[in-house]
């Protein structure tokens, strides 16, 4: 695991902090990211309102008139520097079954002409790889997916839809992702999955958590509309 | 079980408590009131918790009838209000007696009201919270803004006495706010002309603002380098921006993360004054240290402590 040598705390006004990791998509600055949050989580979650992992940063949101922002910080620089050798914590690998076809995938031709290759070519290099749970953020249980293939890191569109359905899965540069809820969205689409990253109903209503890989699977349309 | 009854929803009237925190690790916006000193002042005033859930009401009111007596306070914006018949004050505790109707009338002055009502909103709590996110679609009423024919439930809780007298309201904007921020936590990603830009321009608060975050217009802030960053947390009262160098200021419904380099953010002492602002106010941002962010913080405290008698 590459260990990351740099790492400051900024404020982020005056009730919250951030660490800044080296600012890279990197599995092993992630995986010290989050071992930081959980450590955070552990020695003082009930006197921080929130704590939020990103690609390379960790923000931990106070009270700042219950918790003094400069204490904070200073325990936030020596937590840092005791997680340098933190282990990747082992998440789950989830499957998750996506239909590329027709009406479900707009872009996967848009996708396939970045790529200079065929539809089922993208479709094999999206699936070719798990993917890691780099951050959640967006919307509810909506998780950031990296790295795709570069062939197929295709840019966000040139203008976002208005409407992006619950289930579309897109990609954006290195990264995929698949739509909790049917909200405006610039990644090109390239398929559909019946899974519901977030169900309230359910009893665990988050599908994917930070540190969790994702698996694509292809599935055809009529699989597709039996789960749907 | 005493109600308020919606008879008109108002232009954008929305139940809120002081947010859905903890869950922005997986997503969740964390919502809550644009403006929290009055909703927390509108709760002190008729004996509420401060966490109680209030209606947040945005520029034009709502029209709400009672079932059973209520003990009420609206703080914030400042408007023409009749509690049946009799005019009521903002800042003040009122009577709504049993089938009277307390209607919004003219806005005086802010642009976002709290009414709170002995007992809080007692809406089943969604993740925790009762607060309303309309940019997901989370919270009472399927997190969507109450209408025409809702009830609202009026909770048994209150353990406080109702307080006589006027409170400490919030000074409320006149056409416009100085906003004190701290820079960053990107800063360096701007052009030092853009960082002492930011604090020298004047920006206007455009139609294309909400509780998800205010779009302001004013001179360029120029990127030292690109504009895009890896996404990172995107905190309240943060001030985003994206290529086109129009900043963004994010407010109470903000999503969780963004990805556009953040050069201030504004102090949670002023955030309430910025929740008081609508579309064609002025800005300007105003440099500030985070030893005066405290003391401001303990300022607007001591005055929410100083409200009633």
């Amino acid at each position: 695991m590459s260990v990351p040598d740099e790492a400051r705390v900024a404020p982020a006004g005056d009730a919250a902090l951030v660490v800044q990791f080296t600012q890279r998509i990197d599995p092993g600055i992630n995986a010290r990211a989050m071992a930081l949050a959980r450590a955070l989580q552990n020695r003082w979650g009930a006197i921080l309102r929130d704590v939020v992992v990103a690609y390379c940063s960790v923000t931990v949101y106070f009270d700042p008139i219950r918790v003094d922002g400069r204490w904070l910080e200073s325990e936030l620089e020596a937590m840092t520097a005791e997680t340098r050798d933190a282990p990747a914590a082992a998440g789950a690998v989830v499957d998750v079954p996506v239909c590329y076809e027709g009406e479900l995938a707009p872009d996967l031709e848009r996708v396939a002409a970045f790529g200079r290759c065929s539809p089922e070519e993208v479709v094999a290099l999206h699936t070719g790889r798990t993917y890691r749970v780099y951050m959640m953020g967006f919307a509810p249980g909506f998780a950031y997916l990296a790295e795709v293939d570069a062939r197929i890191a295709a840019p966000r569109l040139p203008t976002p839809r208005l409407t992006v359905p619950a289930g579309a899965v897109g990609i954006a540069g290195p990264q995929t992702g698949i739509y909790p809820l049917e909200t405006p969205g610039g990644w090109n689409i390239i398929g559909r999955t019946a899974l519901k990253p977030y169900d309230p109903q359910r009893g665990t209503p988050f599908l994917l958590r930070p540190g969790d890989s994702v698996q694509f699977v292809s599935i055809p349309y009529d699989a597709f509309e039996g789960q749907a | 079980m005493a109600e308020l009854h919606v008879v008109r929803g108002g232009l954008l009237t929305t139940v809120q408590d002081l947010g859905r925190w903890g869950g922005q690790g997986r997503g969740m916006p964390v919502a809550g009131p644009m403006d929290v000193y009055s909703h927390r002042l509108a709760n002190r005033l008729v004996g509420n918790d401060e966490s109680a859930a209030a209606l947040e009401i945005t520029l034009t009111g709502p029209e709400l009838q009672a079932s059973g007596d209520l003990v009420c306070a609206v703080s914030g914006a400042e408007f023409e209000l009749l509690a049946g018949e009799r005019r009521v004050t903002c800042g003040r505790v009122f009577m709504l007696r049993h089938n009277e109707r307390l209607r919004f009338g003219r806005r005086v002055a802010g642009a976002r009201a709290a009414l709170a009502v002995r007992g809080g909103i007692g809406v089943a709590p969604v993740f925790g919270s009762r607060a309303t996110s309309l940019a997901v679609g989370i919270g009472p009423f399927g997190g969507r803004a109450i209408r025409a024919e809702d009830r609202l439930p009026i909770g048994s809780g209150g353990g406080g006495e109702p307080r006589a007298g006027s409170a400490a309201s919030l000074p409320l904007p006149d056409g416009g706010a100085r906003l004190r921020a701290i820079p960053g936590p990107q800063e360096e990603m701007f052009t030092t002309a853009a960082r002492e830009l930011f604090f020298t321009a004047r920006f206007t608060v455009t139609p294309q603002s909400n509780r998800m975050g205010y779009r302001l217009e004013g001179p360029a802030l120029a990127h030292a380098g690109s504009a895009d960053m890896l996404s990172d947390a995107t905190p309240l009262g943060s001030v985003q921006v994206p290529k086109s160098g129009q900043p963004i200021l994010l407010m109470a419904d903000r999503q969780t993360t963004g990805g556009y380099p953040k050069i201030a953010t504004i102090i949670s002492a002023d955030v309430p004054l910025a929740g008081q602002l609508a579309p064609g106010d002025w800005i300007r941002f105003v440099p500030c240290s985070r030893q005066e962010a405290m003391d401001a913080l303990h300022n607007l405290e001591r005055r929410l402590g100083a409200g009633g008698t």
